[in-house]
């Protein structure tokens, strides 16, 4: 109890000077907010940034900068396909609890050589970090499930690792452009700036971008969500309008 | 151009999707069948996710079926009788493929039944009908009159009624059930039946051919439009959009193919529909047998 009084005091002493010497980072994005059109076809976002300090730059470690864009998170269902009886069909699932619908990293370096494997754990930083699966220690192949997440939503361009794309200028100002592809979900999506020295999280920041869906995107999505009976009455008009006026258009133009 | 889905949540390319719609309406104004055996294994292949699939097929055979049955309905080719039994057993099929259509989503089975179901009734009703053409064809150039098979069984059930368009006096039992299958199916591959109802009508209940696809495509307007309402209402996944340019598509395709398959001759335009629909069965059988490039899959929302 004493030794952790006497660690408070010794914290509190030195707070004041580990702050002064501080560097931070200071976020910019080139827009809040995405919009879905009908003609959406993915979308380019510029995220830039300057580290702040109050006195010239420390020496030791070089500065690292990580970006990374994260979508919003919910439950996915990973199914595995074997032979049964001659077909191939989904026979095992692991559940993850939570992963996100879209997650990019950019980075000025190699992740692995940037960031020590415990800040990644704790900032959940990496890819694999950015997957919450809570209870499915149990599954012994429960990682392949894992994997083949991250390598299904890769190849969809949804999880993105780009290291080296971070541009670091004068070890002040920094900017890279991260691609948003078009088969994209709505929601509240956080951009994180992270700036390393020696594999440690000195300062972060993050900003959060809307991405929805506008227009007829916006209005059809929430009828056939919070109105189905509507919408699918719409959905049967819309239909019979058109098998009529075919009917009658086609009779007409054969006399 | 590329079109955001907003159910489907994918972009796709509108005019592939106007071409696809475009081409299944051509092959279902020519051989006077929906369309949905087509259409819903075509959306399969661009990468709409089944149950979206599913229902917007059904959507979109409303539309096809309507625009032919009012054809129909001016030439007097429709035995409304017949129809409305077809219909209303139909109706109790469809609510039953619904049900389990939703259970089979949870435990994560229904591409499977849906391409189960696919190869098994497309190949059963293309090998039938490429045999019966063939035997036709060999018939014809016999210089046989052709024959009408009736099922003798059939005229041996209770609850007789009295179909007067079709000239029929027979038990309610085969309509019925006949209904109820195609409306289960209608519910579960996206289909209006056709396929199914047309051979059924002709071969099982003795139908005159003349009023047996106006008869078919009027319950198959009914039986799609309650599977896209409750589609719509217990799944969200109807995508208007997307049912929308598949419509604009074919009912262009529809009237072009109309009048090409005026052109040909019955039995061959058999011959071709048969070889389709085994074309399609064929493909989907190859891709439950083959070792899949990658075994996994995801599910968003993880229902287990």
């Amino acid at each position: 109890m004493r030794a952790l009084a006497v660690l408070l005091a010794l914290c509190a002493a030195l707070w004041p000077a580990a702050r002064a010497a501080a560097e931070t980072v200071v976020p910019g994005l080139s827009q809040s907010r995405v919009a879905i059109t009908a003609n959406f076809d993915g979308s380019e976002l510029l995220v830039f940034g300057a580290v702040r300090r109050d006195g010239p730059p420390p020496g030791g470690p070089p500065l690292h900068v990580v970006v990374t864009v994260e979508g919003p998170s919910g439950p996915v269902t990973v199914w595995r396909k074997s032979r049964r009886m001659g077909i191939w069909i989904n026979s095992s699932a692991v559940r993850i609890t939570q992963a996100p619908a879209f997650y990019a990293v950019a980075t000025t370096g190699p992740l692995a050589e940037i960031i020590s494997a415990t800040e990644d754990l704790r900032h959940r930083v990496s890819i694999p970090r950015a997957i919450r699966s809570v209870g499915t220690a149990g599954t012994a192949d429960a990682p392949d499930y894992i994997e083949a997440l991250v390598r299904l939503r890769s190849a969809a361009d949804l999880y993105q690792l780009r290291e080296g794309s971070v541009e670091l200028a004068e070890d002040a100002l920094l900017r890279t452009s991260v691609t948003l592809p078009a088969n994209l979900t709505e929601g509240l999506f956080t951009v994180r700036i992270l700036l390393l020295r020696g594999g440690t999280v000195i300062d972060s920041a993050s900003r959060t971008i809307d991405v929805q869906k506008v227009g007829i995107e916006r209005f059809l999505f929430r009828l056939a969500r919070e109105e189905p009976l509507a919408y699918g009455a719409l959905a049967l008009v819309l239909a019979i309008a058109a098998g009529w006026a075919a009917s009658e258009g086609f009779r007409r133009l054969r006399g | 151009m590329q079109l955001y889905l907003p159910i489907a949540e994918v972009s796709v390319n509108a005019f592939l999707l106007l071409g696809l719609g475009g081409i299944v309406g051509f092959l279902s104004g020519m051989f006077g069948v929906g369309g949905g055996f087509l259409i819903t294994p075509l959306l399969f292949f661009i990468g709409i996710s089944p149950t979206v699939a599913v229902a917007t097929g059904a959507n979109q055979v409303v539309a096809s079926s309507l625009s032919g049955f009012l054809t129909h309905l001016r030439r007097r080719t429709v035995d409304l009788r017949m129809g409305t039994v077809l219909l209303v057993a139909g109706l109790g099929g469809s609510l039953a493929g619904i049900g389990v259509f939703n259970a089979l989503r949870r435990a994560g089975q229904v591409d499977l039944f849906v391409q189960l179901s696919y190869v098994l009734f497309l190949g059963l009703i293309g090998a039938l009908m490429f045999q019966e053409s063939l035997r036709a064809m060999t018939r014809a150039r016999a210089g046989a009159p052709p024959r009408r098979r009736i099922h003798h069984w059939v005229h041996r059930l209770p609850l007789k009624m009295k179909f007067r368009t079709s000239g029929l006096y027979i038990s309610v039992i085969p309509p019925a059930g006949v209904g109820i299958l195609v409306g289960f199916l209608a519910a579960i591959m996206g289909v209006g039946g056709g396929f199914i109802m047309v051979p059924a009508m002709i071969y099982l209940l003795g139908m005159p051919t003349k009023v047996v696809v106006g008869t078919s495509l009027y319950q198959i307007i009914f039986v799609t439009a309650f599977a896209t309402i409750m589609h719509a209402v217990t799944n969200h996944s109807v995508d208007m959009l997307l049912a929308v340019v598949l419509i604009v598509g074919g009912v262009v395709g529809a009237q072009v193919g109309a009048i090409v398959g005026l052109r040909m001759k019955a039995e061959q335009l058999r011959i071709l529909l048969a070889l389709l629909v085994l074309a399609v069965a064929g493909k989907i059988a190859l891709d439950l047998v083959l070792e899949p490039a990658e075994p996994f899959s995801l599910v968003a929302g993880g229902a287990r």
